[in-house]
């Protein structure tokens, strides 16, 4: 596969000219922050950022989607009978992703795409996505992606790696899905060595200046009951409003809820993002409420990244170290600072 | 690609009040495509989502029997918003089914061996579809003396009560029915709660397996009396409820631990819940 080179221009333009055969979404600049959007004439995209404000998992995981629809009209034949909503799944490529977020994206398919069940809509979805990643030149204070298994030009679940190597960006085909990608933008020359020697020599750098570390060594070998019964969760919850915030920016968070919404005599089954910060979340009819206080649904969610998770699948921590939970969290609580408590207990 | 979120389209055919309260009914549903209710293949001890279209789903144990063909049972509670809206519906009406779901209750394990039912109010629609099962005249000789009890706070509250009276006249199954009280002269059967008849009727717990599903109360007290008698945690046998929602591990509420209930449940030996967080 081959590495290739692209001006700064030449790479927009040839992303806008791609458009006939790939939705692309690229990231744009508003205001303080970031956000993926779909590419279009008049988009300005803006690859100076550290992270978007919201890992683009919506582009594969919309917050709230459409399931089934039916008809609630008794004249109808096929009134009550639930219906797949139809769906588009022509190409789309996310052009910009962060390897962390790429990375959340792989630690997350395990729980939608399983041997007992597929998500259809999580497992089509991916399917159809490309992910050409930028690789992160400026970690920032909060990054601790080398701590749980990725790094700042991590590959994983990626399809091209982008380097920016500040007059050009150098595209390094991964999969064949991304090879095909690259060469449907049919720009780009080939990168000779002086390019590539400089791209490493960069991304070397970068990991040299990662601040923030964490330890996540001991995390499998602990007693799930008594971590569980650990005495610094009443701590850990001390501060936390249960806002749901780190839950909503989590590239790695996915519990949903399902839900009917009925509009005259026409139906939708929707599925929205839920999170275990709320009681509502494992309320029973009876009243009943496992996690009914604050305490128990902190614990549950640094449980379920750090230890459930990692005994479930033997597939590291369900972390990537994106720090975005750490950034906003309005009461900083920071998942570090729990993980250390965690593999220290 | 199937999509597991799609229930199975299916009509109500009979529905039986069961308690004097009307707070519990019992849906009879048939399958609309007969090809459906081949892939509805299922275990008594599993559960299923109904879906009533506009509304939602609700996990239901399944309370009819594999041996029972042509239909599913489900024996639901009034107690939300999609429960009041099924307990509105007529005979007639199309709704949906989705699973069969989780696990069962461990048969390989029971057969050879006496088995012992304990069960408490509504959660007794599983134990139902065990006790149809066991009785088949195909599956009877596998297992050895098979134990009931079964406990309602009143006999008005007692489900399935013309099944009941048949087994009580049965000489292959010993059905221990009690209520927590009653005013009824007439009353034949026992007086008092589930543990502490259990603790009466039951002598050992030699080659025995008990199953037990009933309120956390329930649960609670008779989890000792079992201990007692000499069961070891590995067979007694619980089925635990959940808030759910996709009913197939993914879309992450019902967990204990790493555990899905609804995937990986809902039957548990007690051995495994005490390996789990206390959080259920």
């Amino acid at each position: 596969m081959v590495t290739k080179i692209f001006t700064k221009g030449e790479w927009v333009s040839a992303l806008k000219g791609a458009r006939g055969d790939y939705r692309i979404f690229i990231p744009v600049k508003h205001k303080d922050f970031h956000a993926f959007e779909l590419l279009s004439d008049e988009t300005q995209p803006d690859f100076e950022y550290q992270n978007t404000r919201l890992s683009p998992k919506s582009l594969i995981y919309p917050q709230s989607e459409r399931m089934f629809e039916y008809s609630l009209d008794e004249k109808d034949e096929e009134a009550h009978i639930l219906k797949e909503t139809p769906k588009d799944y022509t190409p789309q490529a996310v052009v910009g992703i962060r390897p962390c977020d790429a990375h959340a994206l792989q630690l997350v398919n395990v729980n939608f795409d399983n041997p007992q069940y597929r998500d259809p809509l999580w497992v089509k979805r991916l399917e159809s996505t490309t992910l050409i990643g930028l690789g992160c030149n400026e970690p920032c204070s909060t990054c601790f992606c080398t701590s749980v298994g990725g790094g700042p030009f991590s590959e994983k679940g990626l399809d091209v790696l982008l380097h920016d190597l500040e007059d050009v960006f150098l595209a390094k085909p991964i999969t064949q899905k991304g090879e095909a990608f690259l060469e449907q933008l049919g720009q780009g020359k080939g990168a000779d060595d002086t390019l590539l020697e400089k791209a490493e020599t960069m991304a070397r750098s970068s990991l040299e200046r990662f601040t923030s570390t964490v330890d996540t060594g001991k995390l499998k070998d602990k007693e799930v009951t008594e971590l569980f019964e650990a005495p610094f969760w009443e701590e850990v919850a001390f501060a936390c409003i249960n806002c749901g915030t780190c839950t909503y920016l989590c590239p790695t968070c996915w519990c949903f809820d399902i839900q009917d919404e009925v509009l005259g005599k026409e139906g939708d089954r929707i599925r929205n993002w839920d999170a275990c910060m709320f009681p509502l979340f494992t309320l029973h009819g009876s009243g009943h409420n496992p996690r009914d206080e604050k305490v128990q649904r902190v614990r549950q969610r640094f449980m379920h990244k750090l230890k459930y998770y990692v005994d479930r699948y033997n597939n590291g921590v369900a972390c990537v170290g994106c720090g975005r939970c750490v950034q906003f969290c309005p009461v900083n609580i920071d998942i570090r600072h729990v993980c250390e408590l965690m593999n220290a207990f | 690609m199937e999509n597991p979120y799609l229930p199975y389209p299916v009509r109500i055919e009979g529905i039986v009040t069961e308690t004097e309260d009307g707070n519990l009914k019992t849906f009879k549903l048939v399958f609309l495509n007969p090809e459906h209710e081949k892939k509805f293949s299922y275990i008594p001890g599993q559960f299923a989502e109904l879906s009533v279209a506009g509304k939602g789903e609700i996990p239901i144990g399944i309370a009819s029997s594999p041996t029972e063909k042509g239909f599913l049972k489900f024996t639901v509670n009034r107690v939300g918003l999609v429960t009041k809206h099924l307990h509105n519906m007529k005979e007639g009406d199309l709704m949906g089914v989705r699973g069969p779901l989780g696990n069962w209750y461990p048969w390989e394990e029971m057969e050879g061996r006496n088995v012992v039912i304990v069960g408490g109010g509504f959660a007794f629609t599983t134990l139902r579809s065990s006790i149809i099962y066991m009785l088949h005249p195909e599956n009877r000789p596998k297992f050895k003396d098979i134990t009931v009890v079964y406990g309602a706070r009143s006999p008005e509250m007692l489900l399935y009560r013309d099944e009941l009276a048949d087994w009580e006249q049965r000489d292959d199954i010993h059905m221990h029915i009690t209520v927590d009280a009653t005013d009824d002269p007439d009353w034949k059967y026992n007086i008092g709660f589930v543990p502490a008849v259990t603790e009466q009727k039951l002598t050992n717990a030699d080659d025995a397996i008990a199953i037990v599903c009933g309120p956390p109360i329930m649960i609670r007290f008779t989890q000792p009396v079992l201990e007692k008698l000499g069961f070891p945690s590995e067979r007694i046998i619980l089925s635990l409820e959940m808030r759910m929602k996709c009913g197939i591990g993914i879309c992450g509420r019902c967990n204990i631990g790493d555990q899905y209930v609804c995937k990986d449940g809902p039957v548990f030996s007690l051995a495994r819940l005490k390996e789990l967080p206390n959080e259920y």
